[in-house]
This record gives structure tokens, C-alpha cells and sequence, in this order.
């Protein structure tokens, strides 16, 4: 794991692996959401609106992805103080968040036909509404810290205090009579027709790959101003 | 050592202490109950029936307002550093802190919510079941408010930032404490305690961390 703590390595992997992850993910997320839109027949039950599901079941898998690796990222910085932990944590968190409201967005679009309703204080959705308030929290103790110099490690504690909501939300329709459906999709099993399930597979797998170029690519812009600002400083010194 | 640290902490803290600790969040608490019935109109029902949630609402502001004195001015003045130099770890340091600060504002909290609970009208039940909660769930509050002081202590603009922090993590606190009133029974209240157990437990740690990074900058 080290051997990437030298950023020349990673940034020379990062390089090709950036454009690499953007565009087979755009690919396989746009081929998931045609096939989605135009191709999957409308289900029994939910009928037409079973389509947004496409960009809803990725969405909600990214949000909380999002905030795994923050905590991982977290926990990586403060045991073996890995320099670009921080870096990866921070770079993650802005997608997270756009994914997690586009979750919460498609959800209540969905639920206004399919439960007769926009918003239910249920377990799942207010906890999914919770990551989004951690998120911003994050997001705005990370860029507090950054601005005035602060430790690193500030923002990663409070990844990893905020990990405590990502069980929550997972077991949050078991725990709790939820109108949202308990889990589709256990290990090795599936309530899901394969009809739907692939195209299902592609979309997430397609979005993924786009979380971790997005993340990549904000790791690279991270890195390159903390050069530049390196460089500034030491042509302001050498000139004194 | 425990002991004096907590007294000075007490000191500290305590409305009327020795180091300008202020009235100021049961003042407000109270100021909400006040405001609650002209927003909604004096009403008698309907504030029996919401006025139980406004003091939970209430009690959850009114642990914003002190968050910038609890940890940021002994790190400013390095009382943490001396303490580390007598040896007194971190973590010690933030469990007297959290104990110190609940404390200094749960038990008049729970004294304030009298009269609060008259200007709105509630039931007697209703008082009980608001006075067990805020119980049960003020040492969870208190906890969530030392380790979201000490991860902003020292930077600008905290206070805005600490608020947007702690109402994330007293969620669960304010969904199973103010939950129980609508239920009419205490099981939620058994899941705020159980709640607010877990966040003293995290407490100490998180928050000694983040003393520690502050002071290696």
C-alpha cells in the first residue's frame, strides 16, 4: 500500500487510469440507461416508472460507497498516516453527496406514483437524509480545515464518527416496517427477473467506474495545487 | 487529579461560574417556548399535542449555542499541553469534559423544561415522558457537543460549521427521544439512552484525537 504513498507513482498510474475509468464508465452508464429506458419491458407492478430505478439503485450504491471509502480513506490516514488518505477521502466526498441527493431526488420522483407519496419519514429515506446533512458537514470541516491549515486528521475523525450511519442505513429496512421494500438483492439470490437485473448490473458497475474516475480526477486537481502552491512559496523564499 | 479537573471544568462551565460560563442556552430554551405559541397561535390542543417535540427542538439549539466555549479557549490558552506534560491523557481530559459539560447544562435544562412545558400546555404524561427523554438523551448531546467542539476548536466561522456537524449525529437522539411522546410509552426512550451510551463511548477517543492533531497542526 505504501508503494503509492509516493504521489510521482501514483500520479503516473492516476494518469492513464483517470480518462481510462471516465470513459468506460460514461460508456457502460449510458449503454445501462438506454437499454434501461428504451429496451427493459415495464414491470407488472411498478409499470414505466420502473425505469428511474436505473439511475436510483446506482445512485443510492454510490452514496453510501462514497461514504465507506471516506471512512476507509479515514481510518487509513489515522493508523498508518498515509499521505494521500487524506487527499482520497476529501476527493470523494463532493460525488458522494451529488450522488446521495440523486438518490434521494429519483427516489421521491419514483414515489409519488408507485406509494402515492413525495417524502415518507420512514427509516430508509430519513437515514439516506442524514448521510446527505454528514456529507455537508464533511464538506465544509474539510474545506474549513484546508483553508486555515489545520490537521488532516480533523476531517478524517469526523469520517469515521460519521461511518456509525452507513449500518444504519443498510439494515435500516429490516430493522424498521419500512414502506421501502426490504432488500432485492441478498448473496446469491435475487427477487429481481434477470430482464432487469442485468441491465440493473451494467448501470451500477457503469456508474462506479465514473465515481472512481470523478475521484481520481479530483485526487490529480487536489495534488496539483498543493505543487503549485509549493512552487509559489519556494520562488517567493528563493527571491527574498 | 480527576476530581480537580472536573471541578475546574465545573467551574468553567457552570452559568455563573468563576469564568463567565452564561445563562444564555437555557435562555433561549425557554425564549422558544415563549415564541412557539405566538407562531402557531395559543391554540390549547395543538400545543398540548406538538409543544412536547418544540422542547426537544428547543433542547437541540440550545446545545449549538455553547459548542465554541468548550474546547477552543483551554486550546488556545495550552492547557491541554500542560495537562498532556502531567500526563493526563487526551481522552481522560474530553470524558471530565463531557461529564463537566452535561452537567453544568442537563440538569437545569431539565428544571427550565417546567415551565416550559406550562407555557405550552402539556399533560402531565406528556411532562414525564419529555423530562425521561431529555434524561436519556442530554448525556448523548453533551457527548456529540465535546467532540464537534474540539474537531472545530480553532477554526474561524466554527460555530455555524458546529451546527451543521452535530445536527447530523443528534438525529437519532431527537427521532427515538421526542418519538416516544407520539407512541405514549418509553421504548424509544430505551433507544436514546442506548444512543447516547454509544456516542460517550466514541466520545473520549474522537475527541482526544482531534486535541492531539489540533496541537500537531
Amino acid at each position: 500500500m505504501h508503494g503509492f504513498a509516493n504521489p510521482k507513482r501514483f500520479l503516473a498510474l492516476a494518469k492513464w487510469l483517470t480518462p481510462l475509468l471516465l470513459v468506460s464508465g460514461l460508456a457502460l452508464a449510458t449503454i445501462a440507461l438506454v437499454w434501461g429506458l428504451f429496451f427493459v419491458p415495464p414491470d407488472r407492478l411498478m409499470g414505466e416508472t420502473v425505469r428511474i430505478l436505473f439511475i436510483h439503485v446506482p445512485a443510492a450504491w454510490l452514496g453510501m460507497g462514497g461514504w465507506t471509502a471516506i471512512a476507509i480513506s479515514s481510518l487509513v490516514l489515522l493508523v498508518w498516516k498515509h499521505p494521500l488518505a487524506s487527499l482520497a477521502a476529501r476527493a470523494a466526498a463532493v460525488p458522494g453527496a451529488v450522488f446521495t441527493a440523486l438518490c434521494l431526488i429519483t427516489g421521491s420522483i419514483w414515489g409519488r406514483p408507485t406509494w402515492g407519496t413525495w417524502w415518507e419519514w420512514d427509516g430508509r429515506l430519513t437515514s439516506m437524509l442524514v448521510l446527505l446533512f454528514l456529507y455537508f458537514g464533511y464538506i465544509a470541516l474539510a474545506q474549513a480545515v484546508s483553508r486555515e491549515g489545520g490537521s488532516s486528521r480533523i476531517p478524517a475523525i469526523f469520517g469515521l464518527v460519521g461511518a456509525i450511519n452507513i449500518p444504519i442505513i443498510n439494515r435500516s429496512v429490516v430493522w424498521w416496517n419500512s414502506i421501502h421494500q426490504p432488500p432485492s438483492i441478498t448473496v446469491g439470490k435475487s427477487a429481481i427477473d434477470p430482464a432487469f437485473l442485468i441491465p440493473l448490473g451494467v448501470a451500477v458497475l457503469g456508474f462506479s467506474l465514473l465515481f472512481g474516475g470523478v475521484v481520481l480526477a479530483r485526487m490529480r486537481a487536489l495534488l496539483a495545487e498543493i505543487q503549485t502552491e509549493a512552487r509559489l512559496r519556494r520562488k517567493a523564499s528563493g527571491s527574498e | 487529579m480527576i476530581g480537580k479537573l472536573l471541578m475546574r471544568d465545573l467551574q468553567m462551565l457552570l452559568p455563573g461560574g468563576r469564568r463567565g460560563g452564561t445563562m444564555l442556552p437555557l435562555l433561549f430554551f425557554v425564549a422558544v417556548a415563549v415564541l412557539y405559541p405566538f407562531a402557531v397561535g395559543p391554540d390549547a390542543p395543538l400545543l398540548a399535542q406538538t409543544g412536547g417535540g418544540v422542547i426537544w427542538i428547543a433542547a437541540l439549539l440550545a446545545a449549538i449555542l455553547p459548542l465554541d466555549r468548550l474546547i477552543a479557549p483551554d486550546l488556545e490558552l495550552g492547557v491541554f499541553d500542560q495537562l498532556a506534560l502531567r500526563g493526563v491523557s487526551e481522552e481522560m481530559v474530553v470524558a471530565i469534559r463531557v461529564l463537566a459539560h452535561w452537567l453544568s447544562f442537563a440538569p437545569l435544562l431539565l428544571i427550565a423544561t417546567l415551565p416550559a412545558a406550562a407555557l405550552l400546555g402539556l399533560e402531565g404524561d406528556t411532562v414525564r415522558l419529555v423530562l425521561l427523554g431529555l434524561l436519556a438523551g442530554t448525556p448523548g448531546l453533551a457527548a456529540i457537543g465535546v467532540m464537534i467542539a474540539a474537531l472545530t476548536a480553532g477554526l474561524r466561522g466554527g460555530a455555524a460549521l458546529s451546527g451543521l456537524m452535530l445536527i447530523p449525529l443528534a438525529v437519532p437522539i431527537l427521532i427515538f427521544g421526542a418519538g416516544s411522546l407520539a407512541r405514549a410509552d418509553t421504548s424509544g426512550i430505551a433507544y436514546a439512552g442506548a444512543f447516547s451510551l454509544l456516542l460517550i463511548a466514541i466520545a473520549p477517543f474522537a475527541g482526544g484525537a482531534a486535541i492531539r492533531a489540533a496541537r500537531e497542526g
